[in-house]
Protein backbone atom coordinates (compact mmCIF):
# COMPACT_ATOMS: atom_id res chain seq x y z
CA UNK A 1 0.00 0.00 0.00
CA UNK A 2 1.44 3.33 -0.93
CA UNK A 3 0.23 6.89 -0.92
CA UNK A 4 0.63 8.82 -4.12
CA UNK A 5 0.98 12.51 -3.35
CA UNK A 6 0.85 15.02 -6.14
CA UNK A 7 1.52 18.42 -4.66
CA UNK A 8 2.38 20.28 -7.90
CA UNK A 9 -1.14 19.72 -9.24
CA UNK A 10 -2.53 21.44 -6.17
CA UNK A 11 0.18 24.05 -5.67
CA UNK A 12 -0.57 25.30 -9.16
CA UNK A 13 -3.52 26.98 -7.51
CA UNK A 14 -1.34 28.98 -5.10
CA UNK A 15 -2.91 32.37 -5.89
CA UNK A 16 -6.26 31.01 -4.66
CA UNK A 17 -4.67 29.64 -1.50
CA UNK A 18 -3.01 32.98 -0.83
CA UNK A 19 -6.23 34.89 -1.42
CA UNK A 20 -8.03 32.53 0.96
CA UNK A 21 -5.35 32.89 3.62
CA UNK A 22 -5.44 36.66 3.24
CA UNK A 23 -9.20 36.71 3.69
CA UNK A 24 -8.96 34.50 6.78
CA UNK A 25 -6.43 36.87 8.28
CA UNK A 26 -8.63 39.82 7.41
CA UNK A 27 -11.67 38.18 9.04
CA UNK A 28 -9.60 37.46 12.13
CA UNK A 29 -8.24 40.99 12.26
CA UNK A 30 -11.60 42.75 12.16
CA UNK A 31 -13.27 40.27 14.49
CA UNK A 32 -10.37 40.57 16.94
CA UNK A 33 -10.42 44.36 17.04
CA UNK A 34 -14.21 44.63 17.27
CA UNK A 35 -14.52 41.61 19.57
CA UNK A 36 -11.91 43.01 21.97
CA UNK A 37 -13.87 46.24 22.10
CA UNK A 38 -17.27 44.62 22.64
CA UNK A 39 -15.87 42.05 25.05
CA UNK A 40 -14.23 44.72 27.19
CA UNK A 41 -17.43 46.78 27.25
CA UNK A 42 -19.43 43.68 28.20
CA UNK A 43 -16.94 42.91 31.00
CA UNK A 44 -17.29 46.46 32.32
CA UNK A 45 -21.06 46.15 31.93
CA UNK A 46 -21.18 43.03 34.06
CA UNK A 47 -19.73 45.05 36.92
CA UNK A 48 -22.28 47.82 36.42
CA UNK A 49 -24.36 49.06 39.33
CA UNK A 50 -27.40 48.91 37.05
CA UNK A 51 -28.91 45.42 37.32
CA UNK A 52 -30.38 45.74 33.81
CA UNK A 53 -27.00 46.42 32.20
CA UNK A 54 -25.22 43.75 34.24
CA UNK A 55 -27.98 41.25 33.44
CA UNK A 56 -27.98 42.00 29.71
CA UNK A 57 -24.21 41.50 29.55
CA UNK A 58 -24.50 38.22 31.41
CA UNK A 59 -27.23 36.93 29.09
CA UNK A 60 -25.12 37.85 26.06
CA UNK A 61 -22.04 36.07 27.37
CA UNK A 62 -23.89 32.94 28.45
CA UNK A 63 -25.99 32.69 25.30
CA UNK A 64 -22.90 32.80 23.10
CA UNK A 65 -20.78 30.50 25.21
CA UNK A 66 -23.47 27.83 25.19
CA UNK A 67 -24.28 27.67 21.47
CA UNK A 68 -22.15 26.44 18.54
CA UNK A 69 -20.37 29.00 16.40
CA UNK A 70 -21.86 27.58 13.23
CA UNK A 71 -25.38 28.05 14.57
CA UNK A 72 -24.51 31.64 15.52
CA UNK A 73 -23.23 32.28 12.02
CA UNK A 74 -26.44 30.93 10.48
CA UNK A 75 -28.51 32.99 12.90
CA UNK A 76 -26.74 36.17 11.86
CA UNK A 77 -26.80 35.19 8.18
CA UNK A 78 -30.48 34.29 7.97
CA UNK A 79 -31.49 36.79 10.61
CA UNK A 80 -30.06 39.74 8.71
CA UNK A 81 -31.44 38.35 5.44
CA UNK A 82 -34.94 38.09 6.88
CA UNK A 83 -34.67 41.71 7.98
CA UNK A 84 -34.12 42.50 4.32
CA UNK A 85 -30.47 43.46 4.82
CA UNK A 86 -28.31 42.37 1.91
CA UNK A 87 -24.81 42.13 3.31
CA UNK A 88 -21.80 40.40 1.84
CA UNK A 89 -20.75 37.04 3.22
CA UNK A 90 -17.62 38.75 4.52
CA UNK A 91 -19.58 41.31 6.53
CA UNK A 92 -21.84 38.64 7.96
CA UNK A 93 -18.81 36.54 8.87
CA UNK A 94 -17.11 39.45 10.63
CA UNK A 95 -20.31 40.27 12.52
CA UNK A 96 -20.85 36.69 13.67
CA UNK A 97 -17.21 36.14 14.66
CA UNK A 98 -17.19 39.44 16.52
CA UNK A 99 -20.28 38.54 18.50
CA UNK A 100 -18.77 35.15 19.27
CA UNK A 101 -15.31 36.21 20.35
CA UNK A 102 -16.71 39.23 22.21
CA UNK A 103 -18.43 36.92 24.69
CA UNK A 104 -15.27 34.91 25.38
CA UNK A 105 -13.24 38.11 25.65
CA UNK A 106 -15.75 39.42 28.19
CA UNK A 107 -15.16 36.42 30.43
CA UNK A 108 -11.38 36.71 30.14
CA UNK A 109 -11.42 40.47 30.78
CA UNK A 110 -13.69 40.00 33.78
CA UNK A 111 -11.06 37.73 35.30
CA UNK A 112 -8.48 40.42 34.55
CA UNK A 113 -10.57 43.13 36.21
CA UNK A 114 -11.07 40.95 39.28
CA UNK A 115 -7.31 40.47 39.58
CA UNK A 116 -6.77 44.19 40.22
CA UNK A 117 -6.24 44.66 43.97
CA UNK A 118 -8.99 46.63 45.70
CA UNK A 119 -6.32 48.92 47.18
CA UNK A 120 -5.35 50.17 43.72
CA UNK A 121 -8.89 51.33 43.12
CA UNK A 122 -9.18 52.94 46.55
CA UNK A 123 -5.92 54.80 45.98
CA UNK A 124 -7.28 56.09 42.68
CA UNK A 125 -10.59 57.06 44.29
CA UNK A 126 -8.63 58.86 47.00
CA UNK A 127 -6.96 60.90 44.25
CA UNK A 128 -10.41 62.01 43.05
CA UNK A 129 -10.31 60.11 39.78
CA UNK A 130 -13.75 59.35 38.32
CA UNK A 131 -15.03 55.82 37.74
CA UNK A 132 -14.34 56.08 34.03
CA UNK A 133 -10.85 57.47 34.60
CA UNK A 134 -10.12 54.63 37.03
CA UNK A 135 -11.13 52.03 34.43
CA UNK A 136 -9.13 53.77 31.76
CA UNK A 137 -5.92 54.66 33.63
CA UNK A 138 -5.72 52.17 36.49
CA UNK A 139 -7.63 49.00 35.66
CA UNK A 140 -7.59 48.44 31.91
CA UNK A 141 -3.92 47.97 31.03
CA UNK A 142 -2.91 45.93 34.10
CA UNK A 143 -6.02 43.77 33.57
CA UNK A 144 -5.11 43.18 29.93
CA UNK A 145 -1.54 42.41 30.90
CA UNK A 146 -2.65 39.82 33.43
CA UNK A 147 -4.80 37.93 30.91
CA UNK A 148 -2.78 38.64 27.77
CA UNK A 149 -1.77 35.00 27.11
CA UNK A 150 -5.41 33.91 27.44
CA UNK A 151 -6.55 36.70 25.11
CA UNK A 152 -3.90 35.77 22.55
CA UNK A 153 -5.03 32.13 22.56
CA UNK A 154 -8.66 33.13 22.28
CA UNK A 155 -8.06 35.29 19.22
CA UNK A 156 -5.90 32.66 17.53
CA UNK A 157 -8.66 30.16 18.23
CA UNK A 158 -11.10 32.57 16.61
CA UNK A 159 -8.97 32.70 13.48
CA UNK A 160 -8.95 28.89 13.28
CA UNK A 161 -12.68 28.70 13.99
CA UNK A 162 -13.36 31.16 11.16
CA UNK A 163 -13.02 28.12 8.86
CA UNK A 164 -16.72 27.41 9.48
CA UNK A 165 -17.48 30.63 7.60
CA UNK A 166 -16.96 28.50 4.48
CA UNK A 167 -20.55 27.39 5.19
CA UNK A 168 -21.91 30.80 4.20
CA UNK A 169 -19.50 30.90 1.26
CA UNK A 170 -17.16 33.52 2.60
CA UNK A 171 -14.11 32.90 0.41
CA UNK A 172 -11.73 32.24 3.28
CA UNK A 173 -9.02 29.60 3.34
CA UNK A 174 -11.18 26.54 4.05
CA UNK A 175 -13.76 27.54 1.45
CA UNK A 176 -10.97 27.92 -1.11
CA UNK A 177 -9.64 24.51 -0.16
CA UNK A 178 -13.06 22.98 -0.70
CA UNK A 179 -13.17 24.31 -4.29
CA UNK A 180 -9.62 23.26 -5.07
CA UNK A 181 -10.01 19.72 -3.82
CA UNK A 182 -13.20 19.20 -5.79
CA UNK A 183 -11.51 20.61 -8.93
CA UNK A 184 -8.30 18.64 -8.60
CA UNK A 185 -9.52 15.50 -6.82
CA UNK A 186 -6.47 15.94 -4.58
CA UNK A 187 -8.19 16.34 -1.22
CA UNK A 188 -5.37 15.07 1.01
CA UNK A 189 -2.71 17.28 -0.56
CA UNK A 190 -5.04 20.26 -0.49
CA UNK A 191 -5.78 19.94 3.22
CA UNK A 192 -2.14 19.33 4.07
CA UNK A 193 -1.32 22.65 2.41
CA UNK A 194 -4.26 24.31 4.15
CA UNK A 195 -3.13 22.96 7.52
CA UNK A 196 0.36 24.34 6.96
CA UNK A 197 -1.11 27.69 5.97
CA UNK A 198 -3.23 27.78 9.16
CA UNK A 199 -0.13 27.08 11.22
CA UNK A 200 1.66 29.95 9.51
CA UNK A 201 -1.33 32.25 10.11
CA UNK A 202 -1.33 31.27 13.80
CA UNK A 203 2.35 32.08 14.08
CA UNK A 204 1.80 35.40 12.34
CA UNK A 205 -0.96 36.27 14.79
CA UNK A 206 1.08 35.25 17.82
CA UNK A 207 3.98 37.36 16.56
CA UNK A 208 1.57 40.25 16.10
CA UNK A 209 0.30 39.92 19.65
CA UNK A 210 3.82 39.69 20.96
CA UNK A 211 4.72 42.93 19.17
CA UNK A 212 1.56 44.63 20.37
CA UNK A 213 2.45 43.55 23.92
CA UNK A 214 5.77 45.39 23.63
CA UNK A 215 3.90 48.57 22.78
CA UNK A 216 1.14 48.13 25.38
CA UNK A 217 3.31 47.15 28.34
CA UNK A 218 6.39 49.37 28.46
CA UNK A 219 7.05 48.36 32.07
CA UNK A 220 7.36 44.73 31.09
CA UNK A 221 9.58 45.66 28.15
CA UNK A 222 11.93 47.43 30.54
CA UNK A 223 11.86 45.10 33.52
CA UNK A 224 10.81 41.83 31.93
CA UNK A 225 8.69 40.88 34.94
CA UNK A 226 5.01 40.00 34.87
CA UNK A 227 2.69 42.34 36.72
CA UNK B 1 -19.29 88.15 54.02
CA UNK B 2 -15.72 87.63 55.18
CA UNK B 3 -15.13 84.62 57.37
CA UNK B 4 -12.05 83.87 59.32
CA UNK B 5 -11.02 80.49 57.89
CA UNK B 6 -8.83 79.56 60.84
CA UNK B 7 -11.82 79.51 63.14
CA UNK B 8 -13.38 76.57 61.28
CA UNK B 9 -11.88 73.15 61.94
CA UNK B 10 -10.58 71.40 58.82
CA UNK B 11 -12.06 68.11 59.98
CA UNK B 12 -14.78 67.63 62.51
CA UNK B 13 -16.63 64.51 63.59
CA UNK B 14 -19.66 64.75 65.85
CA UNK B 15 -21.25 61.72 67.45
CA UNK B 16 -20.35 59.48 64.51
CA UNK B 17 -21.95 56.04 64.48
CA UNK B 18 -20.88 53.19 62.26
CA UNK B 19 -21.71 49.48 62.35
CA UNK B 20 -20.67 46.57 60.19
CA UNK B 21 -23.70 44.33 60.49
CA UNK B 22 -24.24 43.71 64.19
CA UNK B 23 -20.75 44.99 65.05
CA UNK B 24 -20.77 48.56 66.32
CA UNK B 25 -17.37 49.89 65.29
CA UNK B 26 -17.82 53.62 65.92
CA UNK B 27 -20.06 54.44 68.85
CA UNK B 28 -20.41 58.20 69.06
CA UNK B 29 -16.98 59.38 67.97
CA UNK B 30 -16.29 63.13 68.12
CA UNK B 31 -13.11 65.04 67.49
CA UNK B 32 -11.93 68.03 65.49
CA UNK B 33 -8.73 68.95 63.73
CA UNK B 34 -7.74 72.59 63.32
CA UNK B 35 -5.74 73.98 60.42
CA UNK B 36 -2.08 73.04 60.75
CA UNK B 37 -2.75 70.56 63.51
CA UNK B 38 -1.39 67.01 63.68
CA UNK B 39 -3.76 64.56 65.29
CA UNK B 40 -2.68 61.02 66.16
CA UNK B 41 -5.30 58.29 66.41
CA UNK B 42 -4.11 55.50 68.66
CA UNK B 43 -5.66 52.46 70.25
CA UNK B 44 -5.76 48.70 70.25
CA UNK B 45 -6.28 46.63 67.14
CA UNK B 46 -9.98 46.63 66.28
CA UNK B 47 -10.78 49.77 68.27
CA UNK B 48 -12.04 51.52 65.10
CA UNK B 49 -9.10 53.79 64.16
CA UNK B 50 -8.99 52.87 60.49
CA UNK B 51 -12.76 53.02 60.21
CA UNK B 52 -12.82 56.52 61.72
CA UNK B 53 -10.10 57.66 59.30
CA UNK B 54 -11.85 56.09 56.29
CA UNK B 55 -15.11 57.82 57.22
CA UNK B 56 -13.37 61.20 56.86
CA UNK B 57 -12.65 60.50 53.18
CA UNK B 58 -15.95 58.65 52.80
CA UNK B 59 -14.48 55.27 52.10
CA UNK B 60 -17.06 54.22 54.67
CA UNK B 61 -20.56 55.66 54.95
CA UNK B 62 -21.58 56.58 58.47
CA UNK B 63 -24.86 55.47 60.02
CA UNK B 64 -25.28 58.59 62.10
CA UNK B 65 -23.63 61.77 63.33
CA UNK B 66 -22.01 64.56 61.40
CA UNK B 67 -18.70 64.81 59.56
CA UNK B 68 -17.53 68.09 58.07
CA UNK B 69 -14.27 68.15 56.10
CA UNK B 70 -13.09 71.40 54.50
CA UNK B 71 -16.70 72.53 54.36
CA UNK B 72 -18.00 69.28 52.78
CA UNK B 73 -20.82 67.56 54.65
CA UNK B 74 -19.36 64.07 54.33
CA UNK B 75 -22.22 62.37 56.19
CA UNK B 76 -24.75 63.55 53.61
CA UNK B 77 -25.56 61.22 50.70
CA UNK B 78 -25.25 64.08 48.19
CA UNK B 79 -21.68 65.01 49.14
CA UNK B 80 -19.53 65.83 46.09
CA UNK B 81 -17.06 62.97 46.45
CA UNK B 82 -14.59 64.22 43.88
CA UNK B 83 -14.48 67.69 45.36
CA UNK B 84 -14.01 66.20 48.83
CA UNK B 85 -11.18 63.99 47.66
CA UNK B 86 -9.39 66.87 46.00
CA UNK B 87 -9.21 68.49 49.42
CA UNK B 88 -8.20 65.33 51.26
CA UNK B 89 -5.10 63.22 50.63
CA UNK B 90 -5.03 59.66 51.93
CA UNK B 91 -2.08 57.27 52.19
CA UNK B 92 -2.51 53.61 53.08
CA UNK B 93 -0.33 51.06 54.77
CA UNK B 94 0.14 49.16 51.51
CA UNK B 95 1.31 52.16 49.39
CA UNK B 96 -0.89 51.18 46.43
CA UNK B 97 1.28 52.81 43.80
CA UNK B 98 0.04 51.95 40.31
CA UNK B 99 2.47 49.21 39.24
CA UNK B 100 2.23 49.77 35.48
CA UNK B 101 3.14 53.46 35.72
CA UNK B 102 6.48 55.09 36.48
CA UNK B 103 6.76 57.15 39.65
CA UNK B 104 6.43 60.29 37.55
CA UNK B 105 3.28 58.96 35.86
CA UNK B 106 1.87 57.88 39.22
CA UNK B 107 2.24 61.45 40.41
CA UNK B 108 1.13 63.36 37.31
CA UNK B 109 -1.94 61.21 36.60
CA UNK B 110 -4.37 62.83 39.04
CA UNK B 111 -3.29 66.48 38.55
CA UNK B 112 -3.66 66.02 34.77
CA UNK B 113 -6.82 63.88 34.77
CA UNK B 114 -8.68 65.55 37.62
CA UNK B 115 -7.46 69.14 37.57
CA UNK B 116 -6.70 69.36 33.86
CA UNK B 117 -3.12 70.44 34.54
CA UNK B 118 -0.82 70.68 31.50
CA UNK B 119 1.67 67.81 31.20
CA UNK B 120 4.77 69.99 31.42
CA UNK B 121 3.48 71.72 34.52
CA UNK B 122 2.54 68.38 36.11
CA UNK B 123 6.05 67.08 35.45
CA UNK B 124 7.56 70.07 37.22
CA UNK B 125 5.21 69.42 40.08
CA UNK B 126 6.27 65.75 40.18
CA UNK B 127 9.90 66.82 40.54
CA UNK B 128 8.97 69.23 43.30
CA UNK B 129 6.99 66.77 45.41
CA UNK B 130 9.57 64.03 44.90
CA UNK B 131 12.25 66.41 46.14
CA UNK B 132 10.06 66.99 49.18
CA UNK B 133 10.24 63.28 50.02
CA UNK B 134 13.87 62.91 48.93
CA UNK B 135 13.27 60.75 45.85
CA UNK B 136 14.15 62.99 42.87
CA UNK B 137 16.33 60.30 41.34
CA UNK B 138 13.44 57.81 41.16
CA UNK B 139 11.34 59.88 38.76
CA UNK B 140 11.50 57.33 35.95
CA UNK B 141 11.63 54.15 38.02
CA UNK B 142 8.71 51.75 38.32
CA UNK B 143 7.26 51.10 41.79
CA UNK B 144 8.64 47.56 41.98
CA UNK B 145 12.15 48.97 41.61
CA UNK B 146 11.79 50.86 44.90
CA UNK B 147 12.18 49.67 48.48
CA UNK B 148 9.12 49.67 50.71
CA UNK B 149 10.14 52.93 52.36
CA UNK B 150 10.75 54.57 49.00
CA UNK B 151 7.39 53.33 47.70
CA UNK B 152 5.67 54.78 50.72
CA UNK B 153 7.42 58.12 50.26
CA UNK B 154 6.45 58.09 46.58
CA UNK B 155 2.84 57.44 47.61
CA UNK B 156 3.03 60.46 49.93
CA UNK B 157 4.44 62.55 47.08
CA UNK B 158 1.62 61.40 44.79
CA UNK B 159 -0.89 62.54 47.36
CA UNK B 160 0.90 65.86 47.91
CA UNK B 161 0.77 66.62 44.18
CA UNK B 162 -2.99 67.15 44.52
CA UNK B 163 -2.23 69.88 47.06
CA UNK B 164 -4.68 68.59 49.66
CA UNK B 165 -5.76 70.69 52.61
CA UNK B 166 -5.51 67.73 54.95
CA UNK B 167 -3.64 64.44 54.79
CA UNK B 168 -4.81 61.15 56.27
CA UNK B 169 -2.30 58.41 57.05
CA UNK B 170 -3.29 54.90 58.08
CA UNK B 171 -0.39 53.08 59.71
CA UNK B 172 1.85 53.98 56.84
CA UNK B 173 4.96 52.51 58.45
CA UNK B 174 3.51 49.23 59.72
CA UNK B 175 4.83 47.21 56.79
CA UNK B 176 8.35 48.66 57.09
CA UNK B 177 11.41 47.70 59.11
CA UNK B 178 12.76 50.27 61.61
CA UNK B 179 15.28 51.86 59.24
CA UNK B 180 12.75 52.39 56.47
CA UNK B 181 10.20 53.53 59.05
CA UNK B 182 12.45 56.35 60.19
CA UNK B 183 12.96 57.64 56.62
CA UNK B 184 9.20 57.83 56.16
CA UNK B 185 8.66 59.45 59.55
CA UNK B 186 11.22 62.12 58.66
CA UNK B 187 9.09 63.06 55.67
CA UNK B 188 6.03 63.34 57.92
CA UNK B 189 7.98 65.50 60.38
CA UNK B 190 8.93 67.84 57.55
CA UNK B 191 5.29 68.02 56.42
CA UNK B 192 4.25 68.90 59.96
CA UNK B 193 6.92 71.58 60.11
CA UNK B 194 5.58 73.00 56.84
CA UNK B 195 2.18 73.35 58.48
CA UNK B 196 0.27 70.48 56.83
CA UNK B 197 -2.90 69.45 58.63
CA UNK B 198 -2.70 65.72 59.30
CA UNK B 199 -4.65 62.89 60.87
CA UNK B 200 -2.56 59.79 61.41
CA UNK B 201 -3.33 56.36 62.72
CA UNK B 202 -0.10 55.09 64.18
CA UNK B 203 1.41 52.47 66.43
CA UNK B 204 4.62 54.48 66.74
CA UNK B 205 3.98 55.95 70.17
CA UNK B 206 7.34 57.65 70.43
CA UNK B 207 6.73 59.33 67.12
CA UNK B 208 3.17 60.33 68.04
CA UNK B 209 4.46 61.86 71.22
CA UNK B 210 7.06 63.88 69.35
CA UNK B 211 4.92 65.16 66.52
CA UNK B 212 1.24 65.16 67.46
CA UNK B 213 -0.47 68.28 68.72
CA UNK B 214 -3.25 66.11 69.96
CA UNK B 215 -3.80 62.46 70.75
CA UNK B 216 -7.11 60.65 70.36
CA UNK B 217 -7.10 57.31 72.16
CA UNK B 218 -9.85 55.05 70.86
CA UNK B 219 -11.25 52.17 72.81
CA UNK B 220 -14.22 50.01 71.78
CA UNK B 221 -15.44 52.48 69.18
CA UNK B 222 -15.32 55.49 71.47
CA UNK B 223 -12.87 58.32 72.06
CA UNK B 224 -11.76 57.11 75.43
CA UNK B 225 -9.21 59.77 76.24
CA UNK B 226 -7.95 62.77 74.35
CA UNK B 227 -5.56 65.60 75.00
CA UNK B 228 -2.09 66.90 74.19
CA UNK B 229 0.80 64.50 73.58
CA UNK B 230 1.60 64.63 77.29
CA UNK B 231 -1.33 62.27 78.02
CA UNK B 232 0.89 59.50 76.72
CA UNK B 233 3.26 59.99 79.64
CA UNK B 234 0.60 60.79 82.21
CA UNK B 235 -2.60 59.02 81.15
CA UNK B 236 -5.69 59.41 83.30
CA UNK B 237 -7.77 56.38 82.29
CA UNK B 238 -6.71 52.87 83.24
CA UNK B 239 -7.15 51.74 79.60
CA UNK B 240 -4.68 54.27 78.21
CA UNK B 241 -2.35 53.59 81.12
CA UNK B 242 -2.41 49.93 80.22
CA UNK B 243 -2.09 50.67 76.48
CA UNK B 244 0.99 52.87 76.84
CA UNK B 245 2.32 50.58 79.54
CA UNK B 246 2.37 47.43 77.45
CA UNK B 247 5.57 48.35 75.68
CA UNK B 248 3.77 50.49 73.10
CA UNK B 249 5.65 53.59 74.17
CA UNK B 250 8.99 53.38 72.44
CA UNK B 251 11.42 56.19 73.03
N1 LIG C 1 -15.49 46.30 55.88
C1 LIG C 1 -15.68 45.71 57.09
N2 LIG C 1 -16.63 44.78 57.23
C2 LIG C 1 -16.84 44.20 58.43
N3 LIG C 1 -16.15 44.48 59.55
C3 LIG C 1 -15.18 45.39 59.46
C4 LIG C 1 -14.89 46.07 58.23
N4 LIG C 1 -13.87 46.93 58.44
C5 LIG C 1 -13.55 46.80 59.74
N5 LIG C 1 -14.33 45.91 60.38
C6 LIG C 1 -14.27 45.55 61.80
O1 LIG C 1 -14.40 46.73 62.55
C7 LIG C 1 -13.56 46.71 63.66
C8 LIG C 1 -12.68 47.93 63.67
O2 LIG C 1 -11.82 47.87 62.57
P1 LIG C 1 -10.72 48.95 62.28
O3 LIG C 1 -10.03 48.51 61.03
O4 LIG C 1 -11.32 50.29 62.28
O5 LIG C 1 -9.76 48.77 63.51
P2 LIG C 1 -8.35 49.44 63.79
O6 LIG C 1 -8.48 50.18 65.06
O7 LIG C 1 -7.88 50.18 62.61
O8 LIG C 1 -7.44 48.15 64.03
P3 LIG C 1 -5.92 47.86 63.56
O9 LIG C 1 -5.03 48.52 64.54
O10 LIG C 1 -5.83 46.37 63.65
O11 LIG C 1 -5.78 48.37 62.17
C9 LIG C 1 -12.80 45.40 63.61
O12 LIG C 1 -13.44 44.48 64.47
C10 LIG C 1 -12.93 44.97 62.20
O13 LIG C 1 -12.94 43.58 62.10
MG1 LIG D 1 -6.37 49.84 61.14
Amino acid sequence: MSIQLDFPAVLERWPSFLAGAALTLELAFFATVLGALIGTLAAVGRGSRSAAIAGACKVYVEAIRNTPLLVQIFLVYFGLASLGLKLSAFTVAVAALTINVGAYTAEIMRAGFEAIPRGQIEAAEGLALSRLQIYWHIILLPAIEKVYPALTSQFVLLMLASSVCSQISAEELTAVANYIQSDTYRAFETYIIVAVLYIILSLVMRAGFWGLGLVLFPRRRRLGTPL
Amino acid sequence: MQQNPSSEPIVSLRDVQKSFGPLRVLDGVSFAVQRGEVLALIGRSGSGKSTALRCIDRFEKVDGGEIVVCGHRVDRPDVDLRALRQDVGIVFQSYNLFPHLTIEQNITLAPCAVKGMATAQARDLARKVLAQVGLEEKLHAYPEQLSGGQQQRAAIARSLAMQPKVMLFDEITSALDPELTSEVLKVIEQLAADGMTMVMVTHEMGFAKGIADRIVFMHRGKVHETGPASILTSPTTPELTQFVGTGNLKS
